[in-house]
């Protein structure tokens, strides 16, 4: 039970997807200026991770290791097929909203780094476990993310009017910036920042240490 | 001395294990605004001079005065024209109480004028001053560095390039995001990649765009809206330009900075005498200066040979680019940061014609903008750590030519 609990819960905080892989990114760029549009792609992502971890993992032991990587794309691909169909029949809007974004979860690195990484070495439960949780850290961020962005961007939530803005003769000046690709970097920034404050074992080993150029820096 | 007993008393207290050593740095920062720090450098190779990093980043305060005094004499001389041309009681907003009880409207007195622009100026400048202090004196403490005077500049230049309508609360969070993201996280002065003032300002220009570009900031009344000489170009042509209240614009108007803008940047003079001393000091970069300035002069000859049948832009002369805008000012005071500029002697051509030539394409060939001075710099400001590897890897390569390597 501890691993089942283990596998579920580690990709959260301890090994994010995100925060401290840095996979998949381009997306949570992409998707996140309405928190609406990036819950269904969450949903969208973790439920190709599971699904292709668990196929994967069936089949792992008669996978030629030589064209393992082609096995692995035909059926991620076919995945992301069904749900790109699944979310045009039933959440059209949405899917338009999400245009491309949901057939590049082909090439989302998680779903390929989970498959590689966990699902050929691993039962098909397990594996299965496995592709839930990391789309649920990948989720975590996506949805600290967009909500930021939602928030202050078009002060409201979910479609939800919280800051009344100004120009509806409320008080709250919409950030434009929240609304341009770029903040979503500062936000997942402050986001790692977080955590790696809260978690000091993410923290990198630097590279090279700077010199102590004065005497008294020298001593310490 | 008796100050220095005074502060020698107190230093065991802010030493390690003393009861306010998570205040060491505010105590550092208070000693050697008096004394000369004792830190020394020993790892070769270093020069001796009794200039420090303090002394550097005061003498750019200073210089920044000439800009600044012009900037609030020249933001109640265009409100004041503007009211008198309009008819209007005041600014029409809290500033008029101060400015009621000190001044009157009268356009063609310096002293209405000063006290408009200083009911202005001062309270930007206070706000942006104590949000950027919290921040250093915080991240000083935390992380451990020293407070470094750095933030008197970058507060000072950033106050200088934002409109003299800017809310209060969009100032303080300009200054936040220019310390924080733009010099803290990447450790402090010395080791920020950009400009910190122009990242705040870029902040501002792209969250707040209604209060940071347009028509109606750039003179500090409610409700007053007028284009600056640099839209109207874009819009128009040179031979359109005119200023707020709807005389034409000279050359020489321009350039003593008679027009509206941002603070600080509307009077090339100002920035010109700010140069000199930013130059006699040696503090200020001349081959970046000249970079810039060649840069943009290049760019713009070349521009108006083209020429284009749409687009009147292309017919601004280089003379005209020099006058408007930020370009002056952010030659003289931005470009020449010389932690986010390149180290190099080469790379410093290199880099100021690089934001030269990209001032004149954005403010010509970008619809969008009809600015394009902050933007350059922060553009060049990315290139300079590859124009300094290029320039080193090249003089790297002609010395193992000769047979010196």
């Amino acid at each position: 039970m501890s691993q089942v609990k283990q596998i579920l819960l580690t990709p959260l905080f301890e090994n994010n997807p995100i925060a401290l892989q840095i996979l998949g990114v381009c997306s949570a760029l992409a998707v996140t200026t309405q928190l609406s549009v990036t819950l269904v792609m969450c949903l969208a992502l973790t439920t190709v991770t599971a699904f292709s971890n668990l196929f994967i993992s069936m089949i792992r032991n008669h996978m030629p290791s030589s064209i393992r990587i082609i096995v692995q794309m035909t059926i991620i691909a076919s995945l992301v097929i069904a749900v790109d169909q699944f979310l045009q029949a039933f959440a059209y809007d949405i899917s338009k909203n999400l245009s491309v974004f949901v057939g590049l979860i082909i090439t989302n690195c998680i779903v390929m780094g989970r498959a590689e990484a966990f699902a050929m070495k691993n039962p098909p439960a397990l594996s299965f476990l496995d592709g839930i949780g990391n789309g649920m850290g990948y989720s975590l961020v996506l949805i600290v993310v967009a909500s930021i962005r939602e928030l202050f961007g078009s002060g409201s939530l979910l479609g939800f009017q919280v800051l009344p803005l100004i120009e509806n003769g409320g008080w709250y000046q919409a950030n434009g910036l929240m609304l341009l690709s770029p903040s979503a970097f500062f936000i997942i920034g402050f986001f790692i920042w977080a955590l790696r404050s809260v978690k000091k074992n993410q923290v990198e080993t630097r590279d090279f240490r700077m010199a102590p150029h004065s005497a008294e820096e020298g001593a310490f | 001395m008796g100050l220095r007993r005074i502060l020698d008393d107190m230093e065991p207290h802010f030493k390690k294990g003393g009861r306010f050593e998570s205040w060491y740095a505010v105590f550092e920062a208070v000693d050697t605004i008096f004394y000369t720090p004792s830190k020394v450098t020993v790892a070769e190779p270093h020069v001796r001079d009794g200039i420090d990093l303090k002394r550097v980043m005061i003498t750019v305060w200073v210089a920044a005065f000439f800009p600044m005094f012009y900037g609030m004499f020249n933001i109640g001389f265009q409100a004041n024209s503007a009211i008198l041309a309009m008819g209007l009681e005041g600014s029409g907003d809290w500033h008029e109480i101060i400015i009621g009880a000190l001044a009157g409207h009268d356009p063609s007195s310096v002293w209405d004028n000063f006290v408009y622009g200083a009911a202005h100026y001062i309270p930007i400048y206070l706000v942006v001053f104590l949000v950027g202090a919290f921040w250093e004196v915080l991240f000083a403490m935390k992380r451990g560095h020293e407070i470094n005077e750095g933030f008197f500049v970058t507060s000072i230049l950033f106050t200088l390039i934002v409109p003299p309508d800017i809310p209060l609360w969009q100032a303080a969070l300009g200054i936040s995001f220019g310390i924080v993201v733009g010099k803290e996280v990447f450790g402090g002065t010395g080791k920020n990649f950009l400009n910190p003032a122009l990242t705040g300002r870029a902040f501002l220009f792209f969250a707040y765009a209604p209060q940071m570009s347009g028509d109606s900031v750039w003179t500090a009344i409610d409700g007053f809206s007028g284009a600056t000489p640099l839209s109207q170009i874009a819009a128009e042509g040179l031979p359109a330009i005119a200023v707020a209240t709807g005389r034409g614009l000279t050359w020489l108007d321009a350039f003593f900075g008679q027009m509206q803008g941002s603070i600080g940047e509307t009077s090339t003079l100002a920035i010109l005498l700010g140069a000199c001393v930013l130059l006699v000091t040696r503090i200020a970069s001349w081959r970046i200066m000249l970079g810039v300035f060649l840069g943009m002069c290049v760019t713009a000859t070349l521009f108006n040979f083209i020429g284009s049948e749409s687009n009147p832009a292309f017919a601004t002369p280089w003379y005209w680019h020099f006058v408007l805008g930020g370009f002056a000012f952010g030659m003289v005071f931005m470009a020449t940061d010389p932690v986010s500029a390149s180290m190099t002697n080469t790379g410093k051509w290199v880099f100021g014609a690089l934001i030269g030539f990209m001032i004149v394409l954005i403010r010509v060939v970008n619809p969008a903008y009809p600015e394009g001075t902050m933007l350059a710099i922060l553009f060049a400001n990315l290139f300079a750590p590859l124009i300094d590897y290029f320039v080193v890897k090249a003089n790297i390569g002609r010395r193992r030519a000769r047979g010196v390597l």
